[in-house]
């Protein structure tokens, strides 16, 4: 199992969202993917994304003016 | 065993599409949906820059009605090819910037190529007749559909009665007598069609869902174009349009001044890649300056700056100034008074 982190800071939904989509396609069922962005939308967009296509999200936080989700890929 | 076909439905996150794609998916249709990222899409998430519009929902529209729909979603960036749908539009722009024919013809090309690569059998738009005075009109219906490349692999459930049957309509893979025969720009039958379906939440984005319809959004592309003395640009020049006060004294350079803390967090991103400015000595935004200021240029645009903060009033404010490589100095200015700030400044 891997562990990556995406850097979407200072990117706008949906770009952090399909960045996501993007990174997810280069993983396997099970990895973990972290995302830190600063844009706050990410905390509907990217969990309702990971809902649509079958992945999972770990968890979610939210920092000063920074929101980071763990999600794992799904198969 | 009849083969499960299988149809991608363009998901802009209003109400149309929504409609579309549920109607087809109503008949048996495999359906998955798309959706394609310009760097020009009205997103709730663009306005949350701004503090004040904090309270307003962050959704994501088109990932809200494919979770509605049931529906993969894709969200494909189309952001680098987009710009020569929007810099050479074939057709001509509408009432500002917004070359809608063009971007819908190239959206179903898009759509096209993606259901070769993935093996689908056909596409579904929510368009319909009438709708839109651009890119729905009963003229440019067979226009999208030729100049697109997908001719009869394109669907539009909503006013289909309207219009020649398609490949899904001639083979039966659809029942032409279940779609439907909207036209015009009345809302009345979408909303009907809504309540059956038990969509009571949509969407409703008034002029659509792209910033380039917007008035004052397009001044401030031509402004940049004219300004840079070419159409060309960047994702950053896009996202910096939609935030703060733009005011251009001078042809060679224009400041960006946030309106309030969240669009000054937003900048603040940018404090690399343009000189800035905020005031010291009183609480006031930050500001970029974007172009080439000579010296002269930058004392004026302190000026400006400190009309903007809290002493506007006072005999003189300092203005910190910062390079991109965070050299900074400090400038003492007289804030120039409202009256000094020509109306024709404001882009």
């Amino acid at each position: 199992m891997e562990k990556i982190t995406l850097n979407a800071r200072r990117l706008l939904c949906p770009l952090p969202v399909i960045r996501t989509q993007d990174k997810v396609k280069q993983l396997k069922a099970g990895d973990w993917l972290e995302v830190i962005c600063t844009d706050p939308g990410v905390m509907q967009d990217i969990p309702a994304w990971c809902r649509i296509n079958g992945h999972k999200v770990l968890e979610t936080k939210a920092l000063d003016h920074e929101y980071i989700i763990i999600l794992e890929v799904g198969a | 065993m009849n083969k499960q076909r299988k149809a991608v439905a363009l998901i802009s996150g209003g109400l149309d599409s929504m409609l579309a794609a549920k109607t087809v998916m109503d008949q048996g249709i495999h359906v998955e949906g798309i959706n394609f990222f310009t760097g020009f899409c009205v997103e709730g998430h663009t306005h949350a820059i701004r503090d004040k519009d904090k309270a307003k929902p962050k959704r994501n529209n088109s990932l809200w009605v494919a979770e509605q729909l049931g529906i993969k979603l894709h969200i494909v960036d189309v952001i680098e090819e987009y710009k020569n749908v929007l810099i050479n539009p074939k057709h001509g722009y509408g009432a500002h910037m917004n070359p809608c024919l063009d971007c819908k013809i190239f959206m179903v090309n898009k759509a096209r190529q993606w259901i070769a690569e993935n093996d689908f059998d056909f596409i579904i738009t929510g368009e319909v007749i009438g709708q839109r005075p651009m890119s729905q009109r009963n003229a440019t219906m067979p226009i999208v559909a030729r100049e697109s490349g997908a001719d009869d692999l394109l669907l539009r459930p909503l006013c289909a009665k309207n219009l020649p049957a398609t490949l899904p309509e001639r083979e039966g893979w659809v029942d032409r007598e279940k779609l439907h025969n909207i036209t015009g720009r009345s809302r009345k039958p979408q909303m009907a069609m809504a309540e059956q379906f038990g969509f009571d939440d949509y969407a409703q984005p008034a002029g659509g869902c792209c910033f380039l319809t917007d008035k004052n959004y397009s001044a401030k592309l031509v402004d940049l174009w004219q300004a840079q003395g070419n159409k060309k640009y960047e994702l950053d020049d896009v996202m910096l349009l939609k935030v703060g006060r733009h005011i251009r004294p001078q042809p060679n350079f224009k400041l960006i001044i946030a309106r309030e803390e969240g669009e000054g967090r937003f900048l603040q991103g940018y404090k690399n890649e343009f000189i800035s400015m905020n005031c010291s000595s009183h609480s006031g935004p930050l500001v970029l300056i974007d172009g080439s200021p000579s010296a002269e240029d930058l004392y004026l645009a302190a000026q400006i700056t400190a009309r903007f903060g809290q002493g506007r009033d006072a005999e003189q404010v300092d203005i910190n100034v910062m390079n991109q490589d965070g050299s900074e100095r400090m400038l003492q200015v007289k804030p120039l008074t409202k009256e000094e700030i020509p109306e024709e400044w404001y882009i």
